[in-house]
């Protein structure tokens, strides 16, 4: 693993203006992402998820702004300096050619990502023409072969196919091609399995896995689902009410869990082989309404560790709780010791 | 693709026959006939006829038999193509409607493609910009364009190019072409004419065609496909006029079907208070004077033209549109 990461988020803020007040999706989030790693990010709807991605990219719709923070990516040249992509203008030429050139995106939903009335093809080798000066014939070839790596069969055909044509596993392949057709060195999969079945979404996380180990890419993988995450990726970044709230390596995320949050996560999973009769657990109370946020740790009205007086005046400080496992809680705050609160 | 087509193709003979019997019962719904009509007008101007010569006129004119006779001769008729002759004007109604078919489809077609040239750039700017200056600028004039009644726009445009500039743009020739044939020179004429009634009647389409694709457009570009081409490293103006734009002109195309008949029937009022002598005052002096096979045929010619407008607007929907091209 390279010494420094090729992505780094650092404090991000990303906030929402409306008309009742300001909606603060991303509150601070940082993580690092380093080559050839998966990381996945993991949380409940709304936790700022895609927001984050959508910051990652610049792509952050009105009235959405990135208020505050760094998101620094790896010159490509020279590994030892960064660009804040965050001090970019929006739309200008430099950021156009991240996006799609050097971060990818895998949208969230493969019925729409596509636009109806024009070809699979049409579409990518629009993605390819963008970042490569390449004439039609050879955007073909590439498209083509592209298409072949992600395993669809009959490219030549699909090729001229709309995107209502084809079902759900083949639009989500077109969807990967065009992401990686441009050879990024980030991809950001936004929950690509939601939308499909599971055999089908068993293949592709397959295929995504195939992807990155020949690529050498680094994906940045967004799901609320914690099966994917165990099986699909190396570090995890645990999300609540637009913050981080525990990131570690997957083994000390799923068994070594030291938020209660991440700890209330996996319980409420339910398992294949426990047989009990007993009742699956919840997390008790609801997400608060995001012009309402709790002070201090965002969880803390749902915590059962809570401690008064304490978790809801400021929130917590990262803390290092084992080798690059950090949590934003106060039950660590004055030891590093791994301490069993229970 | 063909065969739809053609099953589009084959149906308008039975659409024409039935719209046949409703435009004959309805001409035929008013009380009294064109000899009653005429005798009024004779009337009016100091003569007059006797009942026993207009009953005479009545019967050379088949005026006197039973509804259903009349219509059978007239459909009888028509299917050998002729369309009959204008009580009225003692000419053949082909003729005269020939006559005024091309200044009448000419104006249709240019203010057609007026509107559409205005309203199109004016919505996509319109939503591009929504909420902005140029927004509600576009609005207010297109609400302004809405409301007021063509035929008035048509008279304070009259008045204003007249007084400010001294132009006479009543009528369709200028005096000097008004009798001659056809020639290029007429032609370019009835141009020079054409122009105001065509930007009058635009301007009255294009508002509701710029509210239209301004929602369009707004509907589309918040589409999950803007983000994957923003993700792509699109710039945002391609970006709108590739996608969105084209899914949003989709709707557009299914209204020209509608929007048709819509221009005939709106040139009327306009091409009255203007004078042009198209079918629309024609239709309204034929209707007024009960002058029943020539209104009939009028009538008869604006329903093929509605259903032809709508088959050429299915066309083109199927042709800009794979989604039903291909089903």
């Amino acid at each position: 693993m390279d010494k420094k990461p090729v992505l780094s988020v650092r404090d991000l803020k990303a906030y929402f203006s409306l008309d009742e007040g300001i909606v603060k999706s991303v509150d601070g989030v940082s993580f690092d992402a380093w080559k050839g790693q998966v990381v996945g990010v993991v949380g409940e709807s709304g936790c700022g998820k895609s927001v984050t991605m959508k910051s990652v990219l610049r792509i952050l719709e009105k009235p959405g702004k990135i208020v505050g923070g760094e998101i620094l990516l790896q010159k490509e040249d020279n590994p030892n300096e960064y660009i804040d992509l965050v001090k970019l203008p929006e739309n200008g030429p430099e950021i156009r050619d991240i996006r799609g050139g050097r971060i990818a995106l895998i949208p969230q939903e493969p019925m729409a990502a596509f636009s109806p009335v024009h070809t699979i093809g049409d579409q990518i080798t629009e993605a390819i023409r963008l970042h490569r000066p390449v004439s039609k014939r050879e955007a073909y070839k590439i498209c083509i072969d592209t298409l072949h790596a992600v395993g669809m069969s009959m490219p030549e055909k699909r090729f001229n196919s709309y995107s209502w044509q084809l079902s759900g596993g083949l639009r989500q392949r077109a969807i990967i091609a065009m992401a990686i057709v441009s050879n990024p060195s980030i991809l950001i999969a936004d929950e690509p399995t939601t939308a499909i079945d599971v055999t089908t979404q068993a293949q592709i996380l397959k295929l995504l896995k195939k992807l990155q180990q020949e690529r050498d890419m680094t994906i940045l993988f967004i799901t609320h689902d914690l099966g994917v995450i165990a099986q699909m990726t190396q570090y995890v970044v645990v999300m609540y009410l637009g913050r981080v709230m525990e990131k570690g390596p997957v083994d000390d995320i799923f068994h070594n869990p030291k938020h209660p949050y991440t700890r209330a996560l996996l319980d409420s999973i339910p398992s294949a082989q426990k047989t009990t009769k007993v009742k699956l657990p919840t997390i008790a109370g609801s997400i608060p309404h995001p012009f309402n946020k709790p002070s201090g740790c965002p969880f803390h009205p749902r915590c059962t560790k809570m401690i008064p007086n304490v978790c809801n005046i400021d929130p917590p400080a990262e803390t290092v709780v084992g080798e690059d496992h950090v949590a934003y809680c106060f039950l660590y705050q004055n030891t590093k010791e791994v301490k069993d609160a229970a | 693709m063909a065969s739809y087509i053609a099953k589009r193709i084959l149906v308008i003979p039975f659409l024409l026959f039935v719209f046949s019997i409703l435009i004959f019962v309805l001409i035929q719904a008013p009380p009294g006939d064109f000899m009653t009509t005429y005798s009024a007008i004779l009337a009016g101007s100091g003569s007059s006829l006797d009942a026993e010569q207009l009953d005479a006129m009545r019967v050379s004119y088949g005026l006197d038999q039973p509804l259903h006779i009349q219509y059978v001769r007239w459909i009888e008729k028509l299917l050998r193509g002729d369309m009959g002759l204008s009580l009225l004007y003692m000419l053949p109604n082909k003729q005269l409607i020939a006559e005024r078919l091309g200044p009448t489809v000419a104006l249709a077609l240019f203010s057609f493609i007026l509107s559409w040239l205005i309203a199109i750039p004016s919505g996509i700017y319109s939503a591009t910009h929504k909420n902005s200056f140029g927004d509600y600028f576009f609005m207010v004039l297109n609400y302004i364009g809405v409301a007021i009644p063509n035929f008035f726009l048509a008279l304070l445009l009259m008045w204003f190019f007249y007084v400010k500039f001294g132009w006479n743009l009543v009528g369709l020739f200028s005096p000097e072409f008004e009798a001659a044939p056809w020639s290029w020179a007429k032609f370019l004429d009835m141009l020079k004419h054409l122009w105001l009634p065509g930007i009058i009647l635009a301007l009255g389409g294009s508002a509701r065609l710029t509210r239209v694709m301004r929602a369009n457009l707004l509907d589309e570009m918040g589409k999950p496909y803007m983000v994957t081409g923003r993700a792509k490293g699109m710039s945002e103006w391609s970006l709108v006029m590739k996608y969105p734009v084209r899914l949003a002109i989709n709707p557009l195309v299914s209204t020209i079907g509608n929007y048709i008949p819509q221009l005939f029937s709106g040139s009327l009022i306009v091409a009255s208070v203007m004078n042009l002598q198209n079918i629309g005052p024609l239709l309204l002096q034929a209707l007024s004077m009960q002058d029943m096979y020539l209104s009939g045929s009028i009538l008869l010619v604006y329903c093929l033209l509605a259903i032809l407008g709508t088959i050429l607007s299915d066309l083109l929907l199927a042709w800009v549109d794979p989604r039903i091209r291909l089903e």
